[in-house]
Formats: structure tokens, C-alpha cells, sequence
């Protein structure tokens, strides 16, 4: 019996095409034909680019033919979020305004995935500019999670999640502001690595909110996850907010045991409001950890409540300033019907914006607007760094931090569309990260009774992706997520 | 609290947004409930705490300003919605 392709990891599929076991061709093709299967139901892709990606692959098994050396990711297929830029390909952040825009280069991770013998086969569906937690923001189609199509897959990078869930691709890139790779990977049960910020080029990657996001994978495995960062980490002239620092090496070994490593429970994650399958999946989750011989103590994030308030002033402020630069002048949708510059800018804008986009420019325009700027922005800016002290104490007492990915499990579509701080809220536990920088990833942690998928969120503090993989890759192998089969 | 509509008009015209009146309606009433919300942050006392200017704690990071050719130059002006040669154009500002 013959393997099926789209049911192996990155880091085997790679291994295969070097080795001349399979081709990338090959590779490519039973990747499409699932995906071509599923996608009606999943829609996870907002282009798919098979021709380009059938041609990459081919180049490939050119290359090994002639005795050259394979990439990383030698023929793996990636599904890429549509808010990076691919060259020659549209790039639209699911927003009206940006439909028919082309991009003229690669982003730096992008480009690191071509070096690496990567295949690109398409760009993914997310909420419009990265802004939203379901991916229902999306101006264009509704992904449904592999799991449960009556339920959301998370967002913002809902299509990369779903993608790699439904094994249309083994690996996929998503950013990461607020948790929209972690919480999406928490829905459908994958891996999501939001790494450190810096740690990973922002350079054409369409900029939401600039201190906050970050560049991550998608897998099915903690090992793809290493091997992902491994290929897209370090340091890029082309952003100046780039780490100095290589990124962690492509094989982690897995540990035997977690001893001698200090797991602290955050008090104020285990609220009152959490659902209660989560809360029992999260602490079976940490017994297991327990078990390979981590020890666990409780720890204290004192100014967690305050996480949503001042990521929700942050990120719209700088979203609203980043975003003006969608004016109808340079790229994108144009309002032809203006008399003047100033209407041609508020009739593109108005029209081309969908309502979350605009709810978060305007709630950040009056939160920079003079007489405002200190009881909102210039507090926020506070309150972040007393949350990232937080976490400097917290992580004097342990290696790393335990807790629920999400406060529920996948919501169904429409559930929480109409009221903006019932959405926000499902990033509680994913905001804090990104507000102190820290590494952080989602892995399954097991299923509702429902058999919806959940997520255990590990939190390391920065650069320390090592630590936070390793430990991640024993609690997989203790602990395996079953494959989704159809 | 509501956000009134003149401040929604304000807050839109400084955003360079053209808002229909039911979008004024609708966005008073909700930039009213989140900043509710956000109002929780006033309690707390940040009087002696330094704004975050940079999670990582990076200083400048300053370079030779060496120009260097871009290959994609007629790729980005292919996605003008309006242009003239090697211009972006648009509508007169000056009269």
C-alpha cells in the first residue's frame, strides 16, 4: 500500500524528495488533489496558485536530477497568509481595497521559504487586515473549521489553520498581533508558534499594528514548527526591528523527560467565565507535563485583566496610523467619482474598508486625537510595560507558563459577530504575549466532548524558543493529537 | 457611554473616512461600549511607570543610506489605479 503523502510532516516530506524517495512533483500533486477535494467545504484559500507551485516543484526535481544541494523544505508544500507578500502574486489582506494588488516582492519569510526549496501553493483567507478573531471579517468568503463546518476556525489567520488541519499543506505562514496564529491553531487543532518579536522579518508583511506583529508557521508537528522558524528566523536589514540573533536549529531533539523544568500556572488565566471542558483539558494537559517530571507552581500575572483594554487601545492606534496608507493612489480600489483629493481618499476608504477595519481606525484616531492621547494611548503604553514586568517576574520563578490557548472551544459562525468586545475577549489569553514580546505557542491538548479540538498555550519569555519547543515536542509525544481524516 | 454623532463625524473626517448615517449611528453606539470597557485602565496608577517604547529594549538602529535599484519598479506602478508614465497620478491639490 502505497504511503498517503498529505499525512506526513514537513520535516518527512523533505527528507523524501532529497532523498529521491518522492518528488516534489509528486508531492505537490496528491496535496492538490485533497485540497481540491476539501475546498469547497473548508475554503480555507483565497487564491490558489497550482501552476506556479507545479513549476517550483518541477524546479526542484531539476535541481536534485543535476546534483544540486535541497533546501530545509525541499518540495513542501506552504499555504501562505494573504497579508505577505508572494512576487507576482495578489496580495489583498481579504480586504475590497487591496483587490487586484500585485505584489512586486517577497517578503523576507517568504523569500527564505523559496531559498529552502519550499513549493508555495496559494495565498489563505483571514479577517480583513489581520482584524478579527473568526475570520468572519474576511470581505470575501467564510472559512469553516476541518472539525465542525457549522464552527469558525479562529483568526485572524483562519485559512492557514484550516489549510494544515484539513492537511491541504503540511506547513503555512500567519501573523501573529493578538494570538491570530495561536487561536486559530487552538480551533483546529495544530501547532501555532507566535515567535519573539524580532525574531522573525515583519519586511512585507502588511503592517496592522507595528510593535505587535509577528511572523509564525503552522504544522501538524512541534518538530515542523523548529524546522518552519529555523528557515524564516534571523536577523533582516530590511527590518531594522529584527533580532540579532540566530534562530534556534532546524532539529530540536525531543527530550526523554522534562526534569529539572519549572512550569508556572498563571492564577488569573483560570478566571471565573472560562468553559469548563478547557479549564479540565488545560490541567490534564499540565499533569502530563507533570508526569515527564516538569515541576508546576502557581504564579502571578497581576495585571492580566487589563491585557484587552490595552491591546485594544494599542493596536487600533497604531492600525489607524499604519492604515492610512490605504488611500486609492498608489495600489488597490480607487473611488473615481471624487471631485477632490480629500474625497477621493474618504469615498476609496469608506467604501473600500470593511466594518471591523473601520470600527478599529476609528476607535485608534480618537484614541491618538489631541485631548484623548493621555488617558488612552499614552496610559496603554503604561500598562504594557507593568504587564511585561509581569512576566520578567514570573519567568525569575519558572521556565515556562501554562495555560488554556482560548477561553472556549471553537464558536459557531455569527455567535459573537455582533458584539465587538465579546470577540475581543477570546483573546485574553493570547494578547499578553504580544504586548511583552514573549515566545508563545498553541499545541492540542485534546477534543470537547463534541470532539472539537483544544489548545494548550506554552509561553516562554523572549528568545527562548529552544526551551519552549523542546518542551512542547515531549508533551506531543506523551500526549498525540489524532490526524484529521476527512 | 455613546459616542455622540458629531464626534463620530469628527473622528471619521480626522480618519479619512466617508461614514453613511447609519454607520455614525452604529459606531457611536459601539466606540461608546469598548471604551467603557477600556475605562478600567484609569484605576490603576501608572504615575511612576515609563511608556513601553519597545518591547525588547532596542536602540536605534542607524545604517549607511545607500540607494540601491528595486527590480519591482514597474510591478508597483502597474497597480496604480490611475498613472502617467513613471508617475502615480492624482487629483489637483493646488489651484
Amino acid at each position: 500500500m502505497s504511503t498517503d503523502l498529505t499525512e506526513l510532516s514537513a520535516v518527512r516530506l523533505a527528507a523524501m524528495v532529497r532523498a529521491g524517495e518522492a518528488s516534489a512533483e509528486a508531492v505537490a500533486r496528491a496535496h492538490f488533489a485533497r485540497l481540491e477535494r476539501l475546498e469547497p467545504t473548508v475554503k480555507a484559500f483565497l487564491l490558489v496558485t497550482k501552476d506556479l507551485a507545479l513549476a517550483q516543484a518541477r524546479a526542484v526535481d531539476e535541481k536534485r536530477r543535476k546534483g544540486g544541494t535541497l533546501g530545509a523544505l525541499a518540495g513542501v508544500p506552504v499555504a501562505i497568509k494573504d497579508n505577505l507578500q508572494v512576487e507576482g502574486v495578489e496580495t489583498t489582506c481579504a480586504s475590497k481595497i487591496l483587490k487586484g494588488h500585485v505584489a512586486a516582492y517577497d517578503a523576507t519569510a517568504v523569500a527564505r521559504l523559496k531559498a529552502a526549496d519550499a513549493v508555495l501553493v496559494g495565498k489563505t483567507n483571514l479577517d480583513e487586515f489581520a482584524m478579527g478573531s473568526s475570520t468572519e471579517n474576511s470581505a470575501f468568503q467564510k472559512t469553516t473549521n476541518p472539525w465542525d463546518p457549522a464552527r469558525v476556525p479562529g483568526g485572524s489567520s483562519g485559512g492557514s489553520a484550516a489549510a494544515v488541519a484539513a492537511r491541504m499543506v503540511p506547513l503555512a505562514l500567519g501573523s501573529d498581533t493578538g494570538g491570530s496564529i495561536r487561536q486559530p491553531a487552538a480551533f483546529c487543532g495544530v501547532v501555532g508558534l507566535k515567535p519573539t518579536y524580532g525574531r522573525v522579518s515583519r519586511y512585507g508583511l502588511v503592517a496592522f499594528a507595528s510593535s505587535l506583529d509577528q511572523v509564525g508557521p503552522f504544522s501538524r508537528t512541534v518538530a515542523d514548527a523548529a524546522l518552519a522558524l529555523s528557515v524564516i528566523g534571523g536577523r533582516d536589514p530590511m527590518d531594522a526591528t529584527s533580532a540579532r540573533r540566530e534562530p534556534p536549529p532546524a532539529a530540536l531533539p525531543v527530550p526523554k523527560d522534562l526534569k529539572g523544568l519549572r512550569v508556572g500556572l498563571p492564577r488569573e488565566y483560570f478566571i471565573a467565565g472560562i468553559d469548563p471542558e478547557v479549564e479540565a483539558a488545560t490541567r490534564a494537559a499540565v499533569e502530563v507535563l507533570r508526569g515527564l517530571g516538569a515541576t508546576v507552581k502557581d504564579v502571578s500575572l497581576p495585571h492580566t485583566k487589563y491585557a484587552v483594554s490595552t491591546y485594544y487601545i494599542l493596536a487600533p492606534s497604531e492600525a489607524s496610523a499604519n492604515l492610512a496608507r490605504f488611500d486609492g493612489v498608489r495600489y488597490g480600489a480607487s473611488d473615481r467619482s471624487a471631485k477632490t483629493l480629500e474625497e477621493s481618499y474618504e469615498l476609496t476608504r469608506g467604501g473600500g474598508f470593511g466594518p471591523e477595519v473601520k470600527r478599529r481606525i476609528m476607535l485608534g484616531t480618537y484614541a491618538l486625537s489631541s485631548g484623548y492621547y493621555d488617558a488612552y494611548y499614552a496610559k496603554a503604553q503604561r500598562v504594557r510595560t507593568l504587564m511585561a514586568g509581569d512576566f520578567k517576574e514570573a519567568f525569575s520563578e519558572v521556565d515556562l507558563i501554562a495555560c488554556p490557548t482560548t477561553p472556549t472551544p471553537p464558536f459557531r459562525f455569527g455567535e459573537k459577530t455582533e458584539d465587538p468586545v465579546a470577540m475581543y475577549l477570546s483573546d485574553v489569553f493570547t494578547i499578553p504575549s504580544n504586548l511583552a514580546g514573549n515566545a508563545s505557542l498553541s499545541i492540542p491538548c485534546g477534543r470537547t466532548a463534541g470532539g472539537l479540538p483544544l489548545g494548550l498555550q506554552l509561553i516562554s519569555d523572549v528568545f527562548c524558543e529552544a526551551k519552549l519547543l523542546s518542551a512542547a515536542s515531549a508533551f506531543e509525544a506523551a500526549r498525540p493529537f489524532p490526524v484529521f481524516k476527512e | 457611554m455613546s459616542v455622540s454623532d458629531s464626534d463620530v463625524r469628527r473622528i471619521a473626517k480626522l480618519a479619512r473616512l466617508r461614514l453613511s448615517d447609519e454607520e455614525v449611528a452604529r459606531f457611536g453606539g459601539q466606540l461608546g461600549k469598548i471604551l467603557d470597557a477600556m475605562a478600567e485602565l484609569g484605576g490603576l496608577d501608572t504615575k511612576n511607570v515609563p511608556p513601553t517604547e519597545s518591547v525588547l529594549g532596542t536602540a536605534n538602529a542607524p545604517r549607511e543610506d545607500e540607494p540601491r535599484p528595486f527590480a519591482g519598479r514597474e510591478r508597483l506602478l502597474e497597480n496604480a489605479p490611475d498613472r502617467d508614465g513613471p508617475y502615480f497620478k492624482v487629483r489637483k491639490v493646488i489651484e
